[in-house]
């Protein structure tokens, strides 16, 4: 693992992050800040490991757990309730 | 080997996926296609890690995927539109304190193997691992304890009030050295006893410190609030993504740090105050001056002689605020606004940036009332058109129209943009009783020759309002 390179992604991530956002217009901001904290949920893949990878029962294995329900409340509550907030902005239909 | 390369790939097909949905949430007419999209990128990248050869044992990422799931589910259908601030604190909250059990779970890993064997696994110094260990703890453990402690104050569980005491920003300043001093230790120490005991106590600090952080700022300044935990909850990740050398995580994690940064700097500029002042000044804990002497008395009008200015009216302007989210006012505000539409006057919703909890708060619950988003006009788009607006109609709404903000140099929110509402031809403001907005300013706007109070209920005034139109 090179961990320069680490960085290389994380400072290249955080540049196209900044391009992505800046144009958004102020009334999808809600459903963005739901959609982002959904994407925040991805530690469920680190918690997927820690639970997996250690042995049934030690420390290690519970606090992969309990990392893997909250991260899993994180990812499903806010994709859909970002799916049900987009489902309501509509355009005039006359 | 072979294997691990597959799961990068589709670890980079997800990273892909994250940012086309992120893209497509920028637009109206794309936002719901990008939130599936992104969702797709999430749920590949979960499938390709639960065929991780390192897993021994699925038994529990199952059941943990599937309480996670019920929980998330059940959360998010039975949420009411205007406690979305509140869901979205909690939500950040568990992803912080997700971050944090990760970083915790590998440390217990680093003491089950012995700091050699593991740093040659990670093929990373242990001063490396140590570092991002205790980043993606620290992160983690303030974003989730600051975003409990925003729910308590958003749901009012707690007060919504700004704490302040003397000493407070010492305090916090003591604990935060004392967060960097452990954290130093922490990396220093190859003894994976006392490393331990520093860890933990880290842990506390870091919740702590959470909680202390948020303690000072109010209500109204929750936007920024809500904005920077997201931002954290999103670096958390990515610091955690350093500790396992997880792309995916670094990537995602930071993107949405990204955003929530720019969301943070949005909401700052929306009150045209840095994010120091937001986060240190305890901003309306004190209650101001009364201001300069303007002893004029706000004029109520009563709900049958507002129908008859609305009724003439041929150009009508709501501007909601929180106290229209309070008052669940939103289905009778849009039942009015279709009324007057039918009785031939143009109708506008003006949104200010931080009305509200949350960054377009009262865009959702517009939304939630089926008002059309192309009725719903930005702050710096209506301002202009002002002038010939008959009626500016307020609900709930306080210091984002303040006149004060403009011409009241000694005013605290002196240089706020604001929604100008005094300049429309008649303003009605609807409004509980005679208190004051969050700042705990006298509004200007009150006072002025234009301007009519209609006390009482939004929801009941309003639905008056409708009856009579109907009538």
């Amino acid at each position: 693992m090179d961990l320069v390179l680490l960085f290389f992604i994380f400072v290249l991530a955080a540049f196209l992050g900044l391009e992505l956002i800046a144009k958004v217009p102020s009334q999808l901001h809600t459903p963005l800040m739901s959609g982002s904290n959904a994407i925040s949920g991805i530690t469920i893949v680190g918690a997927i490991v820690a639970t997996g990878a250690n042995l049934n029962g030690t420390v290690g294995m519970i606090l992969g757990f309990l990392a893997l329900v909250l991260a899993t409340i994180n990812v499903v509550g806010g994709y859909l309730v970002t799916d049900r907030m987009l489902q309501m902005f509509k355009k005039k239909d006359k | 080997m072979e294997f691990d390369n597959v799961i990068n790939l589709v670890y980079v097909i997800a990273a892909t996926l994250f940012v086309f949905g992120i893209k497509m949430l920028g637009s109206a007419e794309t936002a719901r296609r990008g939130n599936l999209i992104s969702g797709a990128g999430m749920l590949i990248a979960i499938v390709i890690t639960l065929l991780d050869q390192g897993i021994l044992d699925f038994k529990w990422i199952i059941a943990g995927l599937v309480v996670g799931t019920l929980i998330g589910g059940i959360a998010a259908r039975l949420v009411k539109m205007t406690s979305m601030p509140e869901l979205v604190a909690l939500f950040n909250g568990f992803g912080g304190l997700a971050s944090l059990l990760v970083a915790w779970a590998e440390f217990e890993k680093i003491k089950d193997f012995g700091w050699g064997a593991y740093s040659a696994e990670m093929g990373a110094p242990g001063y490396f691992s140590s570092i991002v260990i205790y980043l993606a703890m620290l992160i983690g453990g303030i974003t989730f304890t600051g975003s409990l402690y925003a729910y308590g104050k958003l749901s009012g569980r707690v007060s919504g009030q700004a704490k302040v005491f003397a000493g407070q920003k010492a305090l916090n300043a003591l604990v935060f050295i004392a967060i960097l001093a452990i954290g130093v230790l922490f990396t220093w120490t190859g003894d994976l006893a006392l490393g331990d005991t520093l860890f933990l106590v880290g842990i506390a600090l870091a919740l702590l410190f959470g909680v202390m952080a948020v303690m000072p700022i109010g209500g109204g300044d929750m936007p920024v609030v809500i904005s920077l935990l997201n931002s954290f909850s999103g670096l958390a990740a990515s610091a955690a993504g350093f500790v396992i050398g997880n792309n995916v995580l670094i990537v995602a994690g930071c993107l949405v740090g990204a955003s929530g940064l720019i969301l943070t700097a949005i909401m700052c500029k929306a009150m045209n105050r840095t994010l120091g002042n937001v986060l240190f000044s305890g901003f309306g804990a004190t209650s101001q001056s009364e201001g300069d002497g303007d002893d004029r008395e706000p004029k109520a009008i009563s709900v049958q002689d507002a129908y008859y200015v609305l009724e003439a009216a041929s150009s009508v302007v709501f501007i909601p605020g929180y106290g229209m989210a309070v008052a669940q006012a939103q289905h009778v505000v849009k039942e009015l606004g279709e009324l007057l539409e039918e009785n031939g006057a143009d109708v506008n919703f003006a949104i200010h940036p931080v009305a509200g909890r949350m960054p377009g708060h009262m865009n959702v619950l517009l939304a939630e009332a089926d008002v059309p988003y192309d009725q719903l006009v930005e702050m710096d788009n209506i301002n202009p058109i002002m002038p010939t607006v008959d009626v500016a109609v307020v609900i709930g709404a306080n210091d984002v129209v303040n006149p004060a903000a403009t011409d009241d140099e000694t005013s605290p929110i002196y240089g706020m943009p604001i929604i100008e509402a005094h300049k429309a031809k008649t303003v009605f403001i609807l409004k509980r009783g005679q208190g004051k907005g969050f700042s705990g300013l006298v509004n200007k706007l009150f006072v002025l020759d234009n301007s009519r109070m209609i006390y009482g209920d939004a929801k009941a005034t309003i639905s008056e309002l409708v009856n009579e139109l109907k009538g």
